[in-house]
């Protein structure tokens, strides 16, 4: 077999307007991660809710935080997708039904599939970090902000949540790298993000091998940085005197 | 929207054929996985600092990267390097190329469990093994690992739990495993929504029982 081994090919037009290749992976690029970024706040925000109410005495609220985690770590991720993308919009009144089918662009319907499916999907797993957090905490610390007259709202608010944020930084930032690789998913229902303009550079330039060489090395890069951002994150809100606190 | 169930009874022969193939990946996969992650593990504990090194170098490497691009790797790059190699032109097929990715992938996550039952040994066990005069692949094998399996036997099975949603991602080079056998079905008689709510159905009812028997499992083994 002759394969033409070309590693300048990424500055080569595509032959599409006056775009290079680079020009693609830049754009898939900038997907990923406008995908991973609005789905990590849903999945935070929602996770943390869901993880608090995992917590608070009674029994109605706990069950609904548990039930909610067991559906969706339970299912499949792609399942998940397909519900959001392919399901999901047919249950929705007729307006917003056209709206989403027609009134905004395809890479827009897709967009917003993807990011409600991760959100929802991460938020799952924040829930339980967060749960492990604010359960690692000594009793002590509730009891204390109680005895001091704080409601339970306001305990969470300046006792236990400041404190269980802080101790659950290493297994976030697994789920928050999580997300961005989870992102590729969004390649099977059209979006063109890093994984799929990959393998569109594939067909057009028959330069597999390069084209994802290069995916593979963006991929590990910024898995690399994020890790390294969220060091810097947890050492510069780390509790003075805990363990692997400062000295 | 009705939703109209019927349809599915006379597809579910079809259906267990998918999950068949989905079951085969699986175990084939955890298999793999779990030999290739033990080797893994070792490497990185061993005195050698280049095999340690090339260990941590590999579960970092997969742990970066995400599953669907080390089965496009697999699918679609490794197959041609490999016949430019051999010159040998048979394809090498979609299952083949979806369980090496799987066991590649996974031996990465399963190595990173392995290590951590094997550090949870007591180093007196190997001390002891090697005052009986045993060698290091005999102490190895027959004292440290059953040990470190039975204390990791919980998270080891919680991966396989993970891993067996995430083989639904061979939907991507078109493996009729369950999801992609649901969802053909599912088009042709035009009933998609039904079939793929089936099949999110079945994952959980199947994730779910499964991790709810670790648990207990799990309850069981605890100290």
């Amino acid at each position: 077999m002759n394969y033409h081994w070309d590693w300048g090919i990424f500055f080569k037009s595509t032959g599409v307007g006056s775009e290079i290749y680079l020009n693609w992976f830049v754009s898939g690029l900038g997907w990923t991660i406008a995908v991973a970024l609005a789905g990590w706040i849903i999945a935070l925000a929602l996770g943390s809710v869901l993880g608090v109410m995992r917590t608070l005495p009674g029994k109605l609220l706990p069950a609904i935080a548990t039930a909610y985690v067991e559906l969706f770590r339970n299912v499949p991720l792609l399942v998940q997708l397909f519900i959001w993308y392919f399901l999901v919009p047919d249950l929705l009144p007729t307006p917003l039904e056209m709206w989403f089918k027609q009134g905004i662009s395809p890479a827009s319907s897709a967009y917003l599939s993807v990011v409600v499916c991760l959100g929802l999907f991460t938020a799952a797993r924040v829930c339980e970090q967060v749960r492990t957090g604010i359960q690692a905490l000594s009793r002590g610390q509730n009891n204390a902000a109680l005895a001091m007259g704080f409601t339970t709202a306001q305990a969470y608010r300046f006792v236990l949540l400041p404190q269980a944020f802080r101790v659950i930084i290493p297994p976030l930032t697994s789920e928050f790298l999580n997300i961005f690789k989870n992102s590729s998913v969004a390649s099977l229902i059209g979006l063109m993000e890093l994984l799929a303009q990959t393998k569109q550079t594939a067909e057009f330039s028959a330069n597999i091998f390069e084209a994802f060489t290069l995916a593979t090395l963006i991929y590990f890069v910024l898995n690399m940085s994020l890790m390294g951002f969220m060091a810097w994150v947890e050492k510069r809100v780390r509790i003075p005197g805990m363990m692997g606190g400062s000295k | 929207m009705a939703l109209d169930f019927s349809q599915i009874i006379p597809a579910l022969p079809g259906l267990a054929d998918g999950m068949a193939l989905t079951l085969k990946l699986l175990v084939m996969a955890v298999g793999g996985g779990v030999v290739l992650g033990t080797l893994l593990a070792l490497a990185r504990l061993s005195d050698n600092l280049l095999l340690s090194r090339l260990a941590k170098w590999y579960v970092n490497y997969f742990r970066s990267i995400p599953l669907l691009l080390v089965i496009s790797w697999f699918y679609l790059v490794v197959p041609m390097v490999l016949s430019w190699i051999t010159g040998d032109l048979t394809p090498v097929g979609a299952f083949t190329s979806c369980l090496v990715a799987f066991v590649m992938f996974e031996a990465a996550y399963f190595s990173e469990i392995v290590r951590a039952g094997i550090q949870s040994i007591s180093r007196g066990q190997i001390n002891a093994a090697y005052a009986l005069g045993m060698t290091y692949s005999q102490a190895m094998r027959l004292v440290i690992l059953p040990q470190a399996f039975r204390k990791m036997m919980p998270l080891l099975l919680q991966q396989s739990i993970i891993l067996f949603q995430d083989t639904s991602l061979v939907y991507a080079v078109g493996l009729m495993d369950f999801l992609n056998t649901a969802r053909s079905k599912g088009d042709i008689v035009g009933l998609p929504h039904e079939f793929l709510l089936f099949a999110g159905a079945v994952y959980f009812v199947i994730s779910f029982g499964a991790s709810q028997c670790v648990k207990r499992l799990q309850k069981r083994l605890a100290v």
